[in-house]
This record gives structure tokens, C-alpha cells and sequence, in this order.
């Protein structure tokens, strides 16, 4: 990782206009996971992506911006710091409250928090997906303002605003410490994390595991949304990774045009990759599977781009895109966990990938150690964290629609009309 | 038993700090490192044994 410079004027405009096509990649997502959904349940899902990410945005502003501090080139000496074996121990972020100030900090400050209402709005529409078709939308808000608040800040600062993670290189030798230049820890461990919690919490869809047999196929009511999605998300991922390397990495603007490269050949090995398994697994290539990918390719991208070479960046996607459709299979089939959007597969397994990949191809000695203490914190810590918070939350406020409304369809139980008015809705067999 | 799956995943991130604390050269650094991360797994294994074994009992 390179020092911190103060921006340039053109890097500061180049970084600012590629976080303005970052929302993409939130919007992709937002549409794979409404067409991986039940048609009857569309609106409510797609409404849902907007409200959870208002809800983020706003917490985030009056709340976590605070608790995960400013990131700044000085970041390392803001925040609640405490020794251990002779080392300050930063570990949580002291910003200014409501963002006062904003406007006056720094323009890498800026565009840092910024960065940081992106990543949290990203972060906290994960779950919603894997939550479809019984989650409430109302508990999905609570949810997105709790991630907002307590745990993406703590992860945010510990990584990117000079916490305990970022300064292991400094303070123990391990490499440049903990690296994730697009959020891969960040926003996809933490989401998909998230997503587990959430459908612990929350339970299957009805009728998904029968007392006796299999579990039943609930397929996703629109590919073409979900392949769309593909594609809108590629854009935003591209922006992504290149501006999340010049805020969290002071990339160089030579290494911007291979860290696009590196993002693109990571989600094309993942394609190939699982199109090939499914093409193997089932005689045909899944569409759905295909996606979550592609998907996961882009995800293991986010840690790694700014790190490995092209060709190390195909292998990345190839080993993503080998393990998706594997870990979705298991997942669902032998632990009973039903992910409609494969958030935990995608997001999760993707993510730990990258950062391990970045520990493994990194030049500097002790990354990987570095990067592996990361994902202690984030299977050690968040898991626990948010699964306890989710908790708590469920008791105050149940996750789970009542049987009638999981019956009718989110659509029309919650919003009182349908995504596909027009449209015959098939009868569900299950719930004869 | 998730929740005991769940209490033992924070053990390992503990070991995995103490690993890094305690141990300056980086063999027995990373060795332990991937103790804690082998403890975390275990907890995970028995939080999602756990998830299972409460699926079954309210199946219908």
C-alpha cells in the first residue's frame, strides 16, 4: 500500500465521478436479488432495496459516520485507543456527530465518507434478499438502521479509518496490514454475514423443506432482471474497485486501468467457472447460478484488484466461480439454510476468498497472516454481533411476516398491490 | 446450541489476537492464527448443527 498523498485536483475529480457511477453496482444487485424472488413478492422486494438503503444512509449520517471516524492521512492517531503489550489498540472511531464539518475536511475525507455511505447502503441491502418472501419490510429497515449504526462503523474504522486492522502492519510487522480496497470485508463479509443471521432468525420459506423429501426448488421469477443485473452491476464494480483503490489503497493513477482489468477478468473466470460445474452438475448451464457467479467474481475482485496480476485475477474468478454453485447446492441441500439470493455463497464465501487472495499474492511478507487475523475478526466478531443484535430486534420487532401474508405474497400483504397487476400469477402448490 | 456455536466463535478471534501478540516470529504466528480461525470454524460448525437440529423440530 502506498503512503497517503494529498488529492490532486484531477484525482479528486476522476475519484468523485467514479463514485458517482458506483451506485450501479448497489442497483445490479438490487435487481439480481428481486428477480432471483417470487413474482408476488417483486415490488415489495425491489421497495424494500430503496427503503433499506434511505435507512443506511440517514443512520449512517447521524450516527456511524461518527463512530467510524474520518478517514484521513492522519487517521491513525484519531479514535478510542487503548494498550496492549505495548501497543495502541484503535478501536473505535471518534468523528464529529451529524457530520459537522463535513464540508471543510479534507477532499480525501470527503470522498472517503462518501465511499462509506456507499459501502454501508451496500452492506445493508444484502440480507434483504436472502430474506425475501417473509422478511417485513419494516423489521428489514430496523435491521439496515442497526448495521448502519453499530457494526459497519466498527468494521469501517477498524479497516479503513486507522483502526487496530489497518495499523497491524505497523504495529506487528504483518505486511501492510489488513488490506480490502473495495469493501470485500467491509461490505460483502458483513453483508452476507448478515444474511446468515437473517435467515437463522427469520426461518425458510414455507413449503422450501417439506417434512419428507427434498427441499422444494422455489426457482426466481425473472432472469432476464437477474442477468441485467449482471451487467449493471459490472459498472458499478468497475468504478468501485478503481476509486476504493485510490481512497483505501493511494493507488497510483497508472495501476487504475489493470485494477478495471483485474475486476472484469475475476467475474469472467467466475462465469466460465460455473457455467462449466453447472453445464457438468445438471446438463445445462444455470441461468440463476451463472449470475450469483458472475457475481461472486466480482466480489472476490473487490479485496483483491489492486493487489494481484491478471492472470492471478482469472484464477481468483475461477476458484469463486467453482465454489458458488457447490456452496449453494450445499448450503441448501444438506444445512437447511434457505438464501433465495445466495447472499452468503456470493457475498460472504466471495469475499473471505479475495481477502485470502490478497493475503496469498501480495509481495509483502505477512499479509496473509494479516489478512487471516481480518477474517478471524469478521467470523469471531461480526457473526456473533450482528446474530445477538438481530436477535435482540427480532424479539422487539418479528422479522417474520404472519403465515397469511407470507400466503397472499409480500406484494399485496404489505403494499397492497401487486409488482405484475396485469399479469396471472401461478398457483403455488405448496400451499394446497 | 447455536448460541454455544456462537460464544465459541469469539474464543477463536481471541486466540488468533493472542497469536499475533505473543509470538514474533512468523511461523508459530501464523500457526496459531490458523488455530483460532480452526476454533471459529467449530463454532460455526455447531451453530449451523445447531440451526438444523431446530429445524427438524419444527418442521411440520
Amino acid at each position: 500500500m502506498n503512503p497517503a498523498l494529498p488529492l490532486s485536483d484531477a484525482v479528486f475529480a476522476l475519484t468523485f465521478a467514479l463514485l458517482m457511477l458506483a451506485p450501479l453496482a448497489i442497483a445490479g444487485v438490487a435487481l439480481i436479488n428481486t428477480g432471483l424472488g417470487r413474482s408476488r413478492s417483486a415490488a415489495q422486494a425491489l421497495l424494500g432495496n430503496l427503503a433499506i438503503l434511505a435507512v443506511a444512509a440517514i443512520v449512517f449520517a447521524l450516527l456511524g459516520s461518527a463512530l467510524a471516524g474520518v478517514p484521513s492521512a492522519t487517521a491513525c492517531c484519531t479514535g478510542h485507543t487503548f494498550q496492549l503489550a505495548g501497543k495502541p489498540w484503535n478501536w473505535l472511531g471518534a468523528g464529529p456527530m451529524l457530520l459537522s464539518g463535513f464540508a471543510s475536511s479534507q477532499p480525501l475525507s470527503q470522498l472517503a465518507v462518501l465511499f462509506e455511505f456507499l459501502a454501508v447502503a451496500m452492506a445493508a441491502m444484502l440480507p434483504w434478499g436472502s430474506g425475501m418472501d417473509r422478511w417485513r419490510l419494516t423489521a428489514g429497515c430496523a435491521a439496515a438502521a442497526v448495521t448502519a449504526a453499530i457494526v459497519f462503523p466498527l468494521m469501517a474504522h477498524w479497516i479503513w479509518g486507522g483502526g487496530w486492522l489497518s495499523q497491524l502492519g505497523v504495529n506487528f510487522g504483518l505486511g501492510a496490514g489488513f488490506i480490502d480496497g473495495g469493501g470485500a470485508a467491509t461490505v460483502h463479509v458483513l453483508g452476507g454475514l448478515s444474511a446468515l443471521a437473517v435467515i437463522w432468525i427469520a426461518g425458510p420459506r414455507k413449503g422450501k423443506f417439506p417434512k419428507d423429501g427434498l427441499a422444494t426448488a422455489l426457482p426466481g421469477h425473472n432472469a432476464v432482471y437477474v442477468v441485467f443485473g449482471c451487467l449493471l452491476a459490472l459498472v458499478g464494480w468497475l468504478a468501485w474497485n478503481v476509486a476504493g483503490a485510490v481512497l483505501w489503497l493511494h493507488a497510483p493513477l497508472a495501476a487504475l486501468p489493470v485494477i478495471a482489468v483485474n475486476t472484469l477478468l475475476a467475474a469472467s473466470g467466475a462465469i466460465a467457472a460455473t457455467f462449466a460445474v453447472t453445464r457438468v452438475r445438471f446438463g445445462k448451464p444455470d441461468a440463476s447460478l451463472c449470475a450469483n457467479g458472475w457475481l461472486a467474481g466480482l466480489v472476490a475482485s473487490t479485496a483483491c484488484a489492486g493487489i494481484v496480476t491478471p492472470a492471478e485475477s482469472i484464477l481468483v474468478g475461477l476458484v469463486a466461480g467453482i465454489v458458488t454453485p457447490l456452496l449453494v447446492e450445499l448450503l441448501e441441500l444438506a444445512l437447511s439454510i434457505d438464501d433465495p439470493s445466495g447472499a452468503i455463497t456470493v457475498h460472504a464465501a466471495g469475499g473471505l476468498w479475495g481477502l485470502v487472495a490478497a493475503g496469498l499474492f501480495a509481495p509483502l511478507a505477512g499479509q496473509l497472516v494479516a489478512q487471516l487475523v481480518g477474517i478471524a475478526a469478521l467470523l469471531g466478531v461480526v457473526l456473533p454481533l450482528v446474530y445477538l443484535l438481530f436477535a435482540v430486534l427480532n424479539r422487539v420487532h418479528a422479522f417474520r411476516v404472519d403465515p397469511d401474508g407470507e400466503r397472499i405474497g409480500m406484494d399485496l400483504h404489505e403494499l397492497g398491490g401487486g409488482a405484475y397487476p396485469e399479469f396471472v400469477i401461478h398457483r403455488d402448490e405448496s400451499y394446497r | 446450541m447455536k448460541y454455544a456455536g456462537l460464544l465459541v466463535m469469539p474464543a477463536g478471534f481471541f486466540l488468533s489476537i493472542a497469536a499475533v501478540i505473543l509470538f514474533p516470529a512468523p511461523a508459530p504466528r501464523a500457526a496459531f492464527v490458523l488455530c483460532g480461525l480452526a476454533v471459529e470454524g467449530l463454532g460455526l460448525a455447531v451453530a449451523v448443527r445447531g440451526h438444523m437440529e431446530a429445524r427438524g423440530e419444527r418442521r411440520p
